[in-house]
């Protein structure tokens, strides 16, 4: 469970930020991709759409379920992976890699220092799951 | 009772088997004042010949082509009398698919899967669309679904519906949108012609997310399709065709061809017999790139661990048991039983029954209108280019002369006053493959007769 | 492990058979028309030859009867059915459809009648409708009922519109309408469409709604409940009486979802409780066939202060001067919520409805209930010590389990509900309601008798077995089908939706 890489943001809605600069990458979790089991489709937002944060920027669909995918930081969307149109398989396979969702232009670097470490993730899903 | 296999005394072992005293205790959970302390207020049962007897009486008290005085028939309008190959019975009357479940368990329901992969497959081909779901209630309801569709892919809360497109599916609509925030406008249609002049969509405004057009008109006019759609796509509008003769589309260019975005409608035409008016099977195709916005089941190929082609239930992410108030539709059933109606039709009439078909509907309904029209005070009241289905303008009220048919054994059509007060002197008339010429030549001279002595 | 031992169903031969288009030859034909007994005028003379069809119909298939019949009877024999055996669905009802209804549903006299039949000449189906009408009312308990909907979720759909047009008569639609966390998915969906948001309400521990829970959320604001009764744990609401008068007090009105009255007919009627509006399953409680999934019909029955709001038009009673009556159908319906589909409903399915009630009679339709609601116990009973029941109590038409004694050994409700088939059952109702993880809903109906009862329990019992030694066994089942399980993540990823002819499948991507 807690091969969530240190060098990222999560947040409790199961997404994770890297940043480098000004540019922050985002996706979902191995957690929030085991949970839904066999991704079947990802819905992104075009390039240049803005977001506050938390605010839903698209929808990710499994073969039984869906669930929305929240921001974790306010920005202006710069790059989609187009991928996955065509491999949404991506995100069960390397959620940390090749299965990124969107680049965003990060507009209020203020909003990382609220976001969860790796360790703080990692203990909040291990909550979760005790539940 | 006949239906209930156990005997009261199997079902007294039963009781005793697990521990019960009496049936009443197993409904211990409702409290004593809820309980029905007496016997339904029906008539007891009847046995089963008894139960035919009166069916039969039933029936026999409607006056139709076959019972009640065997009358000629001249209603259309959204229900059409076709010929219904015995097949189609004989098939859709096999337990295995009549008493089966939806298919939710592709193992054992890979019968109706298939059929419905089939049916979606010939929907494409006579739309000339890319993807069509598993069917839906009926036309009128697979309208209604178009519009909250529209406004889906659009996000724009306006359509534009045609005046002419039959008045029941309008109401349906606007049952579906009341509460939905969607509103609508309406389409005048030209006097002249009966369609919807294409000009006059130029000062559509931006806003509206559909435009909805019913071709063959409830009227019985043919549209000009690619015209309209052009128009509706200038303004970034999705262009809905509503088709309630599907027979039509054995003749007429499909609609995809002419630029539609959504085809919908009825099948009931492709053997599914009019039973005063359902059930029957609507229908609901569209573009690959609204795929997934589209209403209602769908059945897609799937391969097993071994490589062996099957069908599933797909995309059901769409659908209200999974994202509930956020579905694009409430619907929960198809019409899996009348789509495979369609189905067994479109195979057995095939790609040429269904041309010859649809060739006898345009002669004979065109004999029909051209010896009307010669008729001294009757014609023909528009001049669009019709299929089955035209109007004629009468010399008396057609209330009246639609009351004096009947005594002649004949319902010579729809009295358009139903829907359009004003229209008092105008009948709507169909004339299917089943009406004979010698029916056709009865009603033109009953139609004389009247007009003569009014 | 000993084998299991399947005595309900043995393997078989059966046929292989591709799509209808693959049978396809030019030249072959199933059909037999009259030649055209008017004179032909060219087509391009009445039509526009651009209006006219330019691909000559090359999509539909050229088969013979012969080829038509061995088609579908060969891909119909791929089916379960309940012909065949019983269907376990929870929540679905899956009794046996007496095959008089068939018979009558197809007379004629019905079948050949148009929807714009002047009423004097369809007094026949007129009179049917009204009769059925009536016969709903009594079991209900309510004072009217519309035969329109064409189903379960658009009866819901109805049923809240009458109900938000009776609120707006009274001043004020409201905003909310409150829905327990075990309720069907549609019932959400079907607020929705009626413009209101929903509040979820939590059932309380023995699944029943929490009184506590529901005087907290109601307000000013709410319109509506929608409750399940009995709820889809297969309890009976004892507290219905207070929930309802709870829901009135503050100004909203009570929708029962009716899906499952095959507990309640002829023993106690939702009207007595308070409630306001129910819909009826068609394909449910009385009997009609599910044909692979539709048509049914959704009926919905409504209190007298709801009737002018029901779907237009109305069937109604004309006494002319000389005392005789006639019916009707009434479009002037100035408050109705309008219509919810063209025409009057699915009027084949409400033929065979009446079929079943009048076959049945007061007396019948009470056995039903009670034969319904001893089967489950009955399974309740004898599967208590093989899985674990999701919430204590008398059950009444169905029963629910979960999964958690199974899970141990690593296998799921899915599982056990795909090994059922290797043993000639239909899987029970597999994850529903959702408030129980793992559920497992078995409603076995009236329709079984003892014997395919004691095959059900059998199977079930021997499962257990099979997850306690060979776990593996189950987790890969079915083992004894056509196809296995299928790649349904492949299928949504890449969707193949229709047949392309092999040439222009190439082209495809």
């Amino acid at each position: 469970m807690a091969d969530n890489p240190e060098n990222l943001q999560y947040t409790k809605d199961h997404e994770w930020i890297r940043v480098e600069g000004e540019i922050g990458t985002i996706g979902i979790t191995r957690f929030a991709q085991e949970q839904l089991g066999d991704i079947v489709h990802v819905t992104l937002p075009r390039s240049g759409s803005s977001f506050e944060a938390s605010e839903s920027f698209g929808e990710i669909e499994s073969v039984k379920t869906f669930s929305e995918l929240f921001i974790p930081v306010s920005g202006e969307v710069t790059e989609v992976n187009e991928a996955l149109n065509d491999s949404p398989e991506l995100v069960n396979d390397a959620p940390y890699d090749g299965g990124w969702m969107i680049r965003v232009k990060i507009s209020n670097a203020a909003e990382l220092d609220k976001l969860l470490s790796a360790a703080e993730y990692d203990d909040f899903i291990a909550q979760q799951s005790g539940d | 009772m006949r239906y209930i296999p156990n005997s009261a005394y199997e079902r007294d072992l039963m009781l005793q088997e697990i521990g019960v005293r009496s049936v009443g205790e197993l409904f211990g959970g409702i409290p004593e004042k809820l309980r029905l302390n007496r016997p339904l207020n029906l008539d007891p049962a009847m046995s089963e010949s008894e139960a035919i007897t009166w069916f039969r009486q039933l029936a026999e008290m409607n006056q139709t082509r076959v019972t009640g005085g065997r009358v000629s028939s001249f209603l259309g309008a959204g229900a059409y009398d076709h010929f219904i190959p015995t097949v189609i019975d004989t098939l859709i009357s096999r337990s295995e698919f009549y008493t089966s479940y939806t298919p939710y368990q592709p193992e054992i329901s890979q019968g109706t899967l298939q059929a419905i992969f089939e049916f979606q497959t010939m929907v494409c081909e006579l739309t000339a669309m890319d993807v069509s779901n598993a069917s839906l209630y009926d036309g009128s309801t697979a309208t209604a679904e178009a519009v909250l569709m529209a406004e889906r892919v659009t996000g724009r809360t306006k359509v534009a519906i045609a005046s002419n497109l039959h008045p029941e599916y309008v109401e349906v609509v606007d049952t579906y949108i009341r509460n939905a925030g969607i509103s609508r406008v309406t389409l005048p249609f030209d006097e002249g012609s009966g369609k919807i002049n294409p000009e006059s969509l130029a000062g559509l405004s931006e806003e509206i997310g559909a435009v909805i057009v019913q071709s063959p008109n409830f009227f019985g006019s043919i549209e000009e399709l690619q015209r309209l759609s052009e128009v509706t796509h200038r303004i970034g509008a999705l262009f809905v065709v509503v088709v309630t003769e599907a027979m039509s589309l054995g003749l007429l260019k499909a609609p995809g061809n002419a630029g539609a975005d959504i085809v919908c409608g009825e099948t009931q035409s492709f053997g599914i017999p009019m039973s005063f008016g359902g059930s029957y099977c609507g229908f609901f195709a569209t573009r690959e790139k609204y795929m997934r916005q589209i209403p209602g089941r769908l059945v897609g190929l799937a391969r097993d661990g071994n490589g062996r082609q099957g069908f599933v239930l797909t995309l059901a992410t769409r659908e209200q048991h999974i994202r509930r108030e956020k579905a694009t539709s409430n619907i929960c059933t198809n019409q899996g039983l009348y789509a495979l109606m369609a189905t067994v039709y479109l195979s057995t009439m095939g790609r040429r029954g269904v041309r010859e078909a649809a060739e006898q509907n345009l002669q004979k309904a065109h004999y029909a209108a051209r010896r009307i029209a010669e008729l001294n005070g009757f014609s023909l009241r528009f001049t669009g280019q019709f299929f089955n289905e035209f109007v004629v303008s009468t010399p008396l009220a057609a209330d009246d002369l639609l009351a004096r048919l009947r005594q002649m054994g004949i319902i010579g059509g729809l009295g358009l006053s139903r829907f359009f007060p004003e229209r008092s002197n105008e009948i709507l008339v169909c004339v299917t493959e089943t009406v004979s010429r010698e029916e056709i030549d009865r009603l033109v001279a009953a139609l004389e007769k009247i007009a003569g002595e009014a | 492990m000993e084998k299991a031992v399947i005595r309900k169903s043995s393997n078989h031969i059966n046929q292989n058979e591709g799509l209808i288009f693959e049978r396809s030859r030019p030249g072959r034909r199933g059909y037999c028309l009259p030649a055209s007994d008017v004179e032909s005028m060219p087509i391009e003379s009445l039509i526009d030859a651009k209006q006219l069809r330019d691909d000559d119909l090359a999509g539909l298939p050229e088969v013979s009867e012969v080829d038509v019949v061995r088609h579908f009877t060969r891909i119909s024999t791929w089916n379960y059915a309940v012909d065949l055996g019983m269907y376990p669905l929870g929540s679905c009802t899956m009794k046996y459809n007496p095959k008089l209804n068939e018979r009558v549903s197809r007379f004629d006299g019905f079948a050949a009648s148009h929807p714009y039949t002047p009423d004097e000449m369809a007094q026949g189906n007129l009179r049917l409708l009204k009769a059925l009408e009536d016969s709903l009312a009594e079991i209900t308990g309510l004072a009217a009922v519309s035969l329109q909907p064409a189903a379960g979720a658009q009866g819901e759909m109805t049923g809240l519109m009458t109900i938000r047009k009776c609120l707006e008569s009274r001043g004020d639609a409201r905003k909310y309408v409150i829905i327990p966390d075990s309720a069907h998915g549609t019932n959400p969906a079907s607020a929705a469409i009626c413009g209101y948001a929903v509040k979820t309400i939590k059932s309380g521990s023995d699944g029943s709604v929490d009184l506590d829970n529901l005087r907290q959320v109601i307000d000013g604001d709410v319109a509506a409940l929608m409750l399940t009764n009995p709820s889809t744990l297969g309890m009976f609401e004892e507290k219905i009486e207070e929930v309802c008068r709870i829901v009135h007090e503050a100004g909203g009105l009570v929708y029962m979802d009716g899906a499952n009255m095959n507990a309640l007919v002829g023993v106690t009627r939702p009207g007595d409780m308070g409630v306001d509006v129910i819909h009826l399953n068609l394909h449910k409680t009385f009997s009609t066939p599910h044909g692979g999934g539709g048509p049914g019909a959704g009926p919905i029955a409504v209190t007298r202060e709801l009737e002018p709001f029901l779907p237009s038009p109305r069937v109604v009673e004309i006494t002319d001067a000389n005392g005789e009556t006639t019916l009707r159908l009434d479009y002037n319906r100035p408050h109705s919520v309008g219509r919810v589909r063209a025409f009057h409903g699915n009027f084949s399915v409400l033929v065979r409805a009446l079929c079943y009630i009048v076959s049945l009679g007061p007396d019948g339709l009470r056995e039903a209930t009670e034969t319904a609601v001893l089967n489950a116990n009955y399974i309740a009973h004898h599967l208590k010590d093989d899985y674990e029941v999701a919430y204590p109590g008398k059950p009444m038409h169905e029963v629910v389990f979960n999964d958690k004694r199974q899970q141990a050994f690593g296998v799921h409700t899915l599982d056990i509900a795909k090994r059922l088939i290797d043993y000639g059952f239909h899987p029970m109702t597999v994850y529903f309601p959702l408030i129980v993880p793992g559920a497992i809903m078995i409603e076995p109906t009236e329709s079984e008798g003892r014997e395919e009862l004691d095959l059900f329990i059998d199977a079930m019992k021997s499962i257990a077995r099979e997850v306690r030694e060979n776990p593996d066994l189950v987790k890969h089942a079915p083992h004894n089908t056509r196809i296995g399980r299928l790649d349904e993540a492949a299928a949504a990823r890449k969707p193949v939706l229709r047949w392309r002819p092999a040439s222009s499948a190439a082209g495809q991507k």
